[in-house]
């Protein structure tokens, strides 16, 4: 057995070794700053692209990094500049960021909150990164804002639907381009009236998470103000895969509607189920049964396969838009990797770019100075029409795409048309309702 | 009375897969003695085999369509897939279609090659070490296996449909006379039911019926008197590891169609697989199957609307509830041996 000899001497010395070891992260922080955190004092600036490269969201996590490699290959003056030929703003000259060529570095979340945050910290503290951006979950976004407001570096989010990002969980130094669950019901609702009437009796299963509760809740009041009735709202876990003991009650319940509040393997494991079962081919107090997915990805929809056709469900973009801003992006895209861009690549690749021209507009990389650049900014080319950042709650207003499944697909790729472009104004709510405090920005050093 | 019916039926074929994988990782245990926490991994490269299969039915001849573009708005590229070059457009739609079921032609000498090379390459080295090790060296195996998947196939779920002529649901309700729209359950989990049904009495016929299963039940009972009797029981055991890996992976295929088979299928099952194991009772096959079963009806009974509305979540802790009664009543399981596992 190791006997411990302690002495005072030896105590001072380990407590000097272990201060300095802490003290380091803080040292880091420090070095070269101008009055915020990680300014960039060479002829470069570093980037932080935290994405899920391993996990359930990995193949998403991959087109997000790639759409983040074509901003930075566009921001500093390579390839056919995409997007930055389309946007309104012109402040980007393809000179990297304030002439400052831009690099990056990359952290996996594994869509764990807790390893985004070490991978946000990673960067921040040993990359120097001065901006941390990307996720696919909205539990990592909402870890890794608060962890970027603590820190003083901006949070551009990646793909994040959860009402909360942007409503109880904001904070001023957190920016979401992504369109949310209240969006999604104001947009389905109508078009949902509109094909399936007003009296439909629903029935509700929904990821037992943040994103899953303010989902179900936005599609709930949507389709309920409308005159649809909710016979149950049942809480899936997040780890469940067979969903057959939840889908076969449904029939037996009266409802004739399904909302599966899903995403990602859950999306496409409880709509095969409820496909298996037969529901579509069902009818219900005299009307066609109807699934409904509040939230699409191409990605998820060609996991669930041919289950998709017919089936209405709202997204943020689609590649197959026909507006400037979409076309460059997708021709660069395409080019580049040889298949178009999913949402979740779209919505990082405009925040890449967003963050860059505020930081040209603001003429520093102050967080406090790039969040003033984006509050309340306008733009346009971006791919959704007129958007707006709003000042309030850091949340992008634009068009709401609504889609449904393809019957007919004519590639591997033509897996949704979209059936409704929702204007901005139809989706904007008052900031107040979803509660939080934005609180002050935070320039961190 | 309709709700109880038809979580009976999502018990049976859930228990299916359970008892499936619970009867492998009981032949491999009561042979060998080793705890493989890989086996779920073989449940999954088998649903794998199915897409490859698939992959490789559709592989496919591209040909520039000059009338169509594709998004990019370059000429469009147009698949026809060899077979149905080959066999004629019906035929080699018919072969596509049919992908699953022909892959339990492929997964058989492909899982007994996997578990052969497993248990030679890795797990043999291990029949003297502590469960322990085995434990950690087999979970090490499963994740190593599983991340290879993930690189080769993708994080995101692989449809693997089902023939066309077994999609849809059966409504018992109509066919009985009571209301229809019910009681409905879909055709392929009966199959898969029935096909469960098929492989284990197979594997009892085998070790029944046979001689070399009668020699293999005899080592299981005695190694080293059948070893003083000449018979090499090792050359057997390894055997048996390639048939516990089979049925693991013609679990897999069938199962495709019913989930989308994904990388982390394997450990989704592995867990509630060795619970099954714990319950049965270690190294006995009928308690593999009875516990399979049993658990999973009672999952299903717990997912109902009325349960949960009680309590909440009680269908995730349930298969451990019972796991906890019944080895506190009954510790060597429900249909334990006496000295597996005491020593």
């Amino acid at each position: 057995m190791t006997k411990l000899n302690l002495t005072r001497r030896g105590l001072i010395k380990t407590g000097a070794v272990a201060g300095a070891g802490l003290a380091a992260p803080q040292l880091l922080l420090a070095d070269g700053h101008a009055g915020f955190t990680n300014a960039p004092t060479g002829s470069t600036v570093t980037l932080g692209f935290n994405v899920p490269q391993t996990g359930p969201y990995a193949d998403e996590g991959a087109d997000e990094l790639r759409a983040y490699e074509l901003a930075v290959e566009h921001l500093n003056g390579g390839g056919d500049g995409g997007m930055m030929n389309t946007f309104s703003s012109k402040a980007l000259q393809g000179n990297g960021i304030l002439g400052k060529k831009v690099e990056y570095v990359t952290g996996d979340t594994q869509t764990k909150s807790d390893a985004a945050r070490a991978s946000a910290r990673s960067m921040i503290e040993k990359d120097g990164a001065v901006m941390i951006t990307g996720g696919s979950s909205s539990g990592v976004a909402v870890a890794v804002q608060a962890l970027c407001q603590e820190a003083g570096v901006i949070f551009m989010a990646g793909l994040t639907h959860s009402n909360d990002t942007t409503g109880k969980d904001k904070k001023a130094n957190g920016f979401r381009h992504f369109f949310n669950s209240y969006m999604s019901g104001a947009a389905l609702a109508p078009i949902l009236a509109a094909n399936y009437g007003t009296d439909r009796k629903a029935y509700h299963l929904t990821a037992d998470y943040n994103w899953g509760y303010t989902t179900e809740e936005a599609v709930r009041t949507s389709t309920e103000a409308m005159g649809w009735e909710t016979v149950a709202a049942v809480k899936t876990p997040l780890t469940q895969t067979d969903f057959s003991s939840y889908i076969a009650p449904v029939l037996q319940s009266g409802a004739d509607t399904l909302v599966l509040n899903h995403y990602g393997g859950n999306m496409v494991n409880s709509l095969t189920s409820a496909v298996q079962f037969g529901l579509r081919d069902k009818q219900v107090n005299g009307k066609d049964f109807q699934i409904i997915v509040p939230l699409y990805s191409r990605l998820m929809a060609k996991g669930a396969g041919a289950n998709v056709k017919g089936i209405f469900g709202s997204t943020n973009w689609h590649w197959s838009l026909q507006d400037e801003g979409s076309k460059a992006f997708v021709k660069s895209f395409g080019t580049k990797y040889g298949f178009p861009p999913s949402q979740a690549a779209h919505t990082c690749y405009v925040q890449a770019l967003l963050y860059a021209d505020a930081v040209e507009r603001a003429g520093s990389f102050n967080p406090c100075a790039v969040g003033a650049a984006l509050e309340g900014f306008e733009f346009d080319g971006m791919g959704n029409g007129p958007t707006l950042y709003r000042a309030e709650d850091h949340q992008c207003f634009k068009d709401v795409l609504v889609v449904k499944g393809k019957e007919n697909p004519e590639s591997e790729f033509d897996l949704l048309e979209i059936v409704e472009v929702t204007p901005a104004a139809q989706v904007t709510y008052d900031p107040a309702i979803f509660g939080g405090d934005l609180g002050t920005c935070n320039p961190g050093a | 009375m309709e709700a109880i019916i038809l979580q009976f039926l999502n018990g049976l074929d859930k228990g299916s897969a359970y008892a499936l994988i619970a009867l492998g990782l009981t032949l491999i245990f009561g042979t060998l003695g080793v705890v493989n926490f890989a086996h779920g991994a073989l449940f999954m490269i088998g649903a794998f085999c199915a897409v490859t299969l698939q992959k490789i039915l559709s592989l496919s001849k591209v040909t520039i369509d000059p009338t169509k573009t594709d998004f990019l708005g370059n000429p469009a590229k147009v698949k026809t897939p060899y077979v149905q070059e080959w066999f004629g457009p019906d035929v080699g739609a018919f072969i596509i279609d049919w992908s699953v079921p022909l892959a339990l032609i492929l997964a058989v000498p492909v899982m007994i090659a996997v578990g052969v090379a497993m248990e030679r390459g890795l797990i043999k080295h291990f029949y003297k070490r502590p469960h322990a090790d085995q434990i950690l060296v087999t979970f090490g195996l499963a994740i190593v296996l599983q991340e290879l998947i993930k690189y080769f196939f993708g994080a995101n779920p692989i449809q693997t449909p089902m023939p066309e002529a077994f999609k849809g649901s059966f409504d018992f309700g109509a066919a009985v006379g009571i209301d229809p729209n019910v009681i409905i359950y879909p055709y392929w989990r009966l199959i898969y039911f029935a096909f469960a049904m098929v492989v284990i009495g197979a594997v009892f016929a085998f070790l029944q019926f046979t001689t070399f299963g009668m020699v293999v039940r005899a080592g299981m009972a005695d190694r080293e008197t059948v070893g003083i009797l000449g018979i090499d029981i090792d050359k057997r055991f390894t055997m048996m590891f390639g048939l516990a890996a089979a049925v693991a992976g013609l679990a897999g295929v069938m199962y495709g169609p019913i989930n989308a088979p994904n990388y982390h299928m394997g450990m989704d099952f592995l867990v509630l697989s060795f619970v099954v194991v714990v319950v049965g009772g270690m190294g006995s096959l009928p308690g593999a199957v009875l516990a399979g079963f049993l658990l999973g009806v009672l999952e299903s009974f717990a997912s109902m609307e009325a349960v949960l509305n009680t309590l909440p979540g009680l269908n995730q802790i349930i298969i451990y509830l019972v796991a906890i009664i019944v080895l506190l009543t009954r510790p060597r399981g429900l249909l334990g041996r006496k000295g597996v596992m005491e020593d």
